[in-house]
């Protein structure tokens, strides 16, 4: 499953990126393997989200959370 | 005496993350005693400061970075600065690492690489005390001994820690250069000895390996070096070669190895008071202010106060300067004798002073919102809240608030958009920024509606003049998202979309100091580099209207002569019938006032029609006939190009009716009352729909296009930018225009 399959609150944990060539900027921010990440909320439009990871909030798009693989905790 | 030159002191160079108080911590130690410029060939602003005391020392305050990986033109001067790849640049001493307690773990990631360049390096801990609300307790000696570098727990807002902060950073001895502490994956670091020694001649030693590791991963890293050290270069590439055949994740393994020795640290040095999931005062204001309905819906209503606090409020402050600068005007031509110097400093110097310092109040607004928003965290919420519409056309969440700023002025729009990551979206907002009606239309489009669209209202609340005025901010609204669309589409077609990642910070209290410090800060620039220009096109325009200088036909000197005569034959009449002459002079320029003044406008109005713009007006007029203006809005339009509201003084200087603003009825009237020689009207309303229209789309605008030089470093965009905006302006006209009177509304 990916960071969108998860319900608004639900924390799990990141198992990989389902692509060979992750934005780096989402990786020096912490979107690595083995962290955990929580998908706080959707924007009003449905797009972007904001997800909680090591401690701080951060937006990215669907197209992006789409690829983070997670597994629930 | 000790050696106080700038070459002679210590330089301390500030880094940090966005948002971590950096910009407040450098404030606090220079005072104002700062330098702001930019770092040449780059837009990219460096602020210096001096730190006053014994020994004094240079601040130097890099961009906000989170990664010395440059992702921006702002990330790569930090990197440059700190490795000395800058020309003029001299190395700094010593860095002072920023970070924000609540959020550590991340904020390491960038201690990690600052500590890899080599340089000596202080922790600065900031927000201390947003952490420990968070219940976040961080043990500093033993974050101190993890790292290896001196950590200062400080609150910088609160001034706390600021002087154990200046004691370290005066300490004769420097502290020590930290070591490595993190492991990149055994397939990468084989390669990385033989690249590391291709630098030799070139880098420092402790800065050579994070150089290599930058090429390694950056294009635009690797190509600083391709004429430089071309064995490097080309070793950089063959490695890159190998690491891919092997399918090593070259590219993460950087930021792994860096996360992998951060995450057991953090787990040492921070302990919780608080379940890690509990909701802070932030999570529940987001609950709102991000709200499905209420965060649009708030958004919406910031918007319309910040709107009517620049439309509005600004008016009053706005009036006084218009009547103090005419004042001012009126005193200077009362004490100077009439000559051509005279004008030329009342219509000119004064009249272009005028001109810049008009727009202050409105300027000082909306940097005072912008700030405001900044401050408190929203300005990333509205990000949040819009992306999905930019997304639409290309851009992201991050143009809205430059192209909002544009309604009040293009020049902070397109220096807000410096905030923007992504070069590409950086750029197609800055071409589209102009096209948002600013307020510089604002009078253009008052003095034009007021006087030739009709008045009454729709559904017996909105005024067609209201409406009419809605139409011109929806048009230049639509035209930028449509040119956007286009350049993404079309010019700007390559690399991958537009992605977005964006912090959401906690928010906070506005603190006051810092929000009038950038609103004056700002404002500054704004004065400087755009009144130099308004206020040089203003001398030229009055010396475009004066010369060259014609004497007025014979016959309307006679008419001048005669009514003089009749005046004083009227004087002499009273005098004999037993008024005081000078009671009676003043009783008789009563009397003829208006008579004097029409002559005197019918002179004027001959000379301009004579004067340079006038010819220029003339020349132009055959391409501007078919989009319905004459020789005298031509005129207008010229001298409009400088700034359009400059079309308000150049109209009234060619039908001559003197000082006015775009309320002045004498002005209105003189233009309702014009007509060709065939006794039809110069302005009808649809002439003056194709004005407006003319006036939303074209760039008329010297500022502009000078910020835009500047911005984007090279000449073709602002021309590209004057050229698309002029075209569309032109074509909207035409079809206007020419279809109106197809229509038969002419």
């Amino acid at each position: 499953m990916t960071l969108l399959d998860l319900k608004p609150g639900q924390r799990a944990r990141m198992t990989g990126w389902s692509t060979e060539t992750p934005p780096s900027r989402l990786l020096e921010m912490g979107l690595l393997p083995g962290s955990d990440v929580e998908l706080v909320r959707f924007a009003p439009l449905g797009d972007p989200i904001d997800i909680k990871i090591r401690g701080f909030h951060l937006s990215i798009r669907k197209s992006e959370a789409g690829l983070v693989d997670v597994e629930t905790i | 005496m000790a050696d106080t030159s700038p070459e002679a002191l210590r330089r301390v160079a500030l880094i940090g993350n966005p948002n971590v108080g950096k910009t407040t911590l450098f404030n606090l130690l220079t005072g104002m005693r700062q330098k702001v410029g930019n770092y040449p060939g780059v837009t990219v602003e460096r602020k210096v400061g001096r730190l006053d005391g014994e020994p004094p020392i240079e601040i130097i305050d890099l961009p906000g970075s989170y990664s010395l990986s440059p992702k921006s033109a702002d990330e790569r001067v930090a990197y440059d600065v700190l490795m000395g790849h800058l020309p003029n640049e001299r190395i700094p001493d010593l860095v002072v690492c920023v970070v924000d307690a609540s959020n550590l773990e991340r904020n390491l990631y960038l201690v990690s690489q600052v500590m890899d360049t080599g340089l000596p390096t202080i922790v600065a801990l900031n927000m201390t005390d947003a952490a420990e609300e968070a219940g976040l307790h961080i043990d500093a000696t033993k974050l101190q001994e993890e790292l290896g570098l001196p950590v200062i727990p400080m609150v910088a807002a609160r001034n706390g820690g600021v002087g154990k902060l200046k004691y370290r950073m005066r300490q004769d001895q420097l502290p020590p250069t930290a070591e490595r502490k993190w492991e990149i994956m055994p397939v990468v670091d084989e390669g990385l000895p033989f690249l590391v020694d291709q630098l030799e001649e070139y880098v420092q030693p402790h800065g050579r390996r994070i150089e290599v590791l930058q090429c390694l991963t950056n294009d635009a890293m690797l190509t600083y070096w391709k004429e430089r050290a071309p064995a490097f270069h080309a070793a950089v590439l063959e490695e890159r070669n190998r690491l891919s055949k092997l399918k090593a994740p070259y590219q993460q393994s950087e930021i792994m190895g860096r996360y992998n020795w951060i995450s057991p640290v953090i787990a040492r040095v921070v302990s919780r008071s608080k379940a890690d999931g509990a909701l802070t005062v932030s999570d529940r204001i987001d609950a709102v202010l991000t709200h499905r309905l209420a965060g649009p819906v708030l958004f919406g209503f910031l918007l319309l106060v910040i709107f009517q606090a620049v439309f509005t409020w600004a008016t009053p402050a706005m009036d006084l300067i218009e009547s103090g600068v005419g004042s001012l005007g009126q005193l200077v031509r009362g004490i100077a004798p009439p000559s051509m110097v005279t004008d030329l400093l009342v219509d000119g110097v004064i009249a272009g002073v005028g001109n810049v310092a008009v727009f202050l109040p409105q300027i000082l607004l909306l940097f005072f919102f912008l700030g405001l928003m900044e401050d408190t965290g929203y300005m990333a919420r509205s990000a949040f809240i819009m992306d999905r519409v930019m997304s639409r056309v290309g851009l992201s969440g991050g143009s809205v608030v430059p192209l909002l700023s544009s309604f009040a002025c293009a020049i902070p729009g397109i220096m807000a958009a410096r905030t923007l990551a992504n070069p590409r979206d950086r750029l197609i907002t800055i071409m589209v920024a102009p096209l948002m009606s600013c307020s510089a239309r604002l009078p253009v489009y008052t003095l034009f509606i007021a006087a030739f669209l009709p008045t009454g209202t729709v559904l017996g609340f909105f005024t067609f003049q209201g409406i009419a005025m809605f139409s011109m901010y929806l048009l230049g609204t639509v035209m930028a998202f449509v040119a956007a669309f286009i350049l993404r589409r079309f010019v700007f077609n390559k690399g991958d979309s537009s992605f977005f990642a964006m912090e959401l910070p906690p928010y906070r209290l506005p603190r006051m100091r810092q929000i009038l410090w950038r609103m004056v800060d700002r404002s500054k620039a704004f004065v400087v580099r755009a009144g130099k220009i308004i206020f040089g096109m203003s001398i030229i325009l009055w010396v475009l209207a004066t010369f060259p200088m014609t004497d007025p036909p014979e016959a309307m000197v006679t008419e001048q002569t005669s009514l003089d005569e009749t005046k004083a034959q009227r004087v002499e009449g009273l005098v004999d019938g037993g008024v005081e002459r000078e009671e009676a002079i003043a009783l008789i320029d009563v009397e003829f006032a208006d008579d004097v003044q029409a002559i005197d406008a019918r002179i004027v109005a001959w000379q301009v029609e004579r004067s340079f713009i006038g010819r220029l007006g003339h020349a132009i007029e055959p391409v501007m006939r078919p989009l319905g203006f004459d020789w005298k809005i031509s005129a207008g339009i010229i001298s409009a190009f400088a700034a359009r509201e400059v079309i308000i003084s150049a109209l009234a200087t060619i039908y001559s009716v003197g000082d006015v603003d775009e309320d002045s009825p004498l002005l209105r009237e003189q233009l309702k009352a014009d007509t060709y020689e065939d006794g039809s009207p110069v302005y009808t309303p649809l002439v003056a729909v194709s004005l407006l229209v003319f006036f939303v789309l074209a760039l008329q605008c010297m500022s502009t296009l000078a910020i835009a030089r500047r911005e984007t470093n090279s000449w073709k965009w602002p021309a590209v930018m004057w050229l698309y905006m002029t075209g569309l302006a032109y074509l909207f006209s035409l079809i206007i225009y020419q279809g109106g009177q197809a229509l038969g509304w002419g």
